[in-house]
């Protein structure tokens, strides 16, 4: 088989770009896999070390934080529990508004959808401090509830599964109030499953938004059981910094590459129902 | 009492547009009605809200005895098979035909006689565990039909449902409602534009134009005695040939030709309706004119002329040998005309 330069040529670009993503990861997996002596002498490495059952051990078990409290386990955890809850809370209640706006023609619609838009323009940071006012009022702080809820709403979801439900023809809606099926039938029934695509793309992102909270957790978590993945990133394995021990790099690069899993991992899933969407079309 | 009443329905959308005028139309049980019309006449409109999917503006429907304004669609016991069939994409073909089923509360058993039963019936059996997306599109009619079969509704109502299958299929499917309907007998109304469709379809027609209901009949009376010169010209294919003319003392002056009537009319500004198939070519035909253009369609030709400024066509069988640019005989026997006051564009 031959090939054309330009084919090359392209092939070249993507396997850059590739090696452009994948290299840095590997570094930090490879690194964390050395024990802290040879990092601090020899610099970052690219070849596996021998350290790595005793590094991820490390994370996993040992308890960290100012007052020794939290493992990392623990706030994998958090963070688990966090953008799961803010990426199912998000993709429903957008699915649910959405179908509103849509199939219920009330004249404030458009209106309320426009609202809806432009709180894109102040997200969490602008309005922190009445967010975390009401929080504190309503004695939120230091809890899941507290960490979720300011962030359930979504004005970009609530966009997409607008367009979407304006994708589909009337006729369905008719052909199933012809069948028998009521609002609630028509959504469960026809809406929710002709969107699983949208679903899960929604679900993704919103996961992975929901993940990379850093500003919202850190102001709203003085409880150290509470604490996510992507505060402990700054904090953890720190504190033996002064003195004579030595910066515990291996075990931040175990770290960093631990809190990578659960986000790629709901790709990894949802991703082949994402595709197997795209692939059978279903209109 | 008939089966389905329309009293005086009218349609005015919010927008203004009046899409439907104070139609009335009485439906007898195992009836098959069709309407038929231009696209924009309002017929689907009217069909939709028998369906229940319009709001009445004003007026009455009632079904089986029963005033049904204001029933839910759900609750009218009615079945609709749509221009684009609206399958659901998501659900396999058995569970599209149940679906409705399920809804009404019947036993999962009874459910699957129902549709299996129907499935036969259509020849769709072999089909039941397909999705939507991988049928061709007759069988997504099949499936459309079925739907609307499972379900026993009171009326069936079919919305262009022909419209999307290519000539041949349409004409095999148009024969098979038909059949079906026969075999059920449920009252049904099928809305089209095709006249085809109407005549070969209908006990009754009701053709409409711009909201108006313009005649009610069998497709014998309509094709033999369109009430107006919209009737006249939409039935039948090719359409009927409209001169405007004057007539004195039943003496029709085209042109330079004249026709004598039956009958001893006046009329300033009349209009004569002649069908195509109406105008009889032979070598000592009374009236002569050149043929402009010949269409070739197997056992039939049509033939494109004018008398003076008047263009017509003519049907006739293809063995008589003529080509454009000749000229040819032909004589309009007065019994086979139609004439229509130009004014109000009524029959007279």
């Amino acid at each position: 088989m031959k090939f054309k330069p330009v084919e090359i040529l392209s092939h070249f670009i993507l396997i850059f770009g590739v090696l452009l993503m994948v290299l840095p990861i590997w570094f930090s997996f490879a690194t964390s896999t050395h024990d802290n002596v040879a990092i601090m002498t020899e610099g970052m490495k690219f070849f596996m070390g021998e350290s790595f059952s005793q590094n991820y051990n490390e994370v996993l078990n040992e308890k960290g934080g100012w007052s020794e409290e939290v493992t990392a386990a623990k706030m994998f955890m958090n963070s688990f529990i966090m953008a799961f809850g803010i990426a199912t809370l998000k993709v429903v209640i957008s699915a649910m508004s959405a179908y509103a706006l849509v199939y219920f023609r009330f004249k404030l619609a458009v209106p309320i959808f426009w609202l809806i838009f432009i709180t894109l323009l102040v997200p969490l940071e602008v309005r922190i401090f009445p967010s975390y006012k009401i929080v504190s009022d309503l004695g939120l702080t230091n809890s899941y509830t507290g960490l979720i809820l300011p962030l359930v709403a979504s004005a970009t979801a609530t966009f997409f599964f607008r367009q979407f439900y304006k994708t589909i023809p009337d006729e369905l809606l008719e052909s199933a109030k012809l069948d028998g099926a009521n609002s609630w039938r028509f959504f469960i029934d026809f809406l929710l499953p002709l969107s699983k695509t949208m679903l899960a793309a929604m679900f993704i992102f919103m996961f992975v938004y929901g993940y990379s909270q850093y500003l919202w957790p850190l102001i709203m978590t003085t409880d150290e059981k509470y604490w996510t993945v992507v505060m402990g990133m700054k904090i953890i394995f720190t504190e033996n910094y002064e003195g004579v021990a030595l910066p515990r790099t291996g075990e931040r690069f175990a770290y960093i590459i631990l809190s990578m899993l659960p986000p790629v991992l709901v790709v990894v899933i949802l991703q082949r129902w994402f595709i197997k969407g795209l692939i059978q079309t279903e209109k | 009492m008939s089966f389905l009443e329309l009293k005086n329905i009218t349609k005015i959308y919010p927008n203004g547009t009046k899409a439907v005028d104070e139609t009335s139309l009485n439906v007898e049980d195992g009836e098959f009605v069709v309407f038929v019309g231009p696209s924009g006449c309002g017929k689907s409109t009217l069909l939709r809200m028998v369906a229940g999917l319009e709001d009445i503006t004003d007026g009455q429907i009632s079904l089986d005895g029963k005033i049904i304004n204001d029933v839910d669609p759900s609750e009218r016991d009615v079945a609709m098979v749509f221009q684009n069939y609206a399958l659901y994409p998501h659900m396999s073909v058995y569970n599209n035909m149940a679906y409705g089923l399920k809804n009404r509360g019947i036993s999962n058993d009874e459910i699957k006689n129902k549709v299996n039963e129907a499935a036969k019936l259509l020849e769709i059996d072999q089909l039941l565990s397909r999705k939507p997306s991988m049928l061709s599109g007759g069988q997504r009619q099949r499936v459309a039909m079925g739907r609307a079969i499972v379900r026993n509704p009171k009326i069936f109502l079919f919305d262009e449902p022909l419209s999307n299958l290519d000539a041949k299929l349409r004409n095999q499917m148009r024969l098979e409602i038909k059949k079906l309907q026969r075999q059920m007998g449920v009252t049904s109304i099928f809305v089209t534009h095709d006249q085809t469709e109407a005549m070969t379809l209908g006990d009754r027609i009701v053709v409409i134009n711009n909201g108006i209901v313009e005649q009610v009949g069998t497709p014998k009376e309509i094709y033999s005695k369109p009430n107006t010169k919209f009737v006249a010209e939409f039935i039948g294919s090719p359409q009927m040939n409209l001169f405007n003319c004057k007539i004195e003392n039943g003496i029709v002056k085209i042109d330079n030709n004249q026709i004598t009537l039956d009958k001893k009319l006046n009329i300033e500004n009349a209009c004569l309706g002649v069908r195509p198939d109406d105008i009889q070519v032979n070598n000592n035909g009374q009236y002569r004119c050149i043929a402009n253009l010949v269409e070739y369609l197997g056992s039939d030709m049509i033939i494109y002329s004018s008398m003076g400024d008047q263009e017509f066509s003519c049907k006739l069988s293809s063995k008589i040998e003529l080509k454009a640019g000749d000229s040819f005989n032909f004589d309009i026997l007065p019994s086979s005309v139609h004439i229509f006051d130009n004014i109000t564009s009524n029959r007279i």
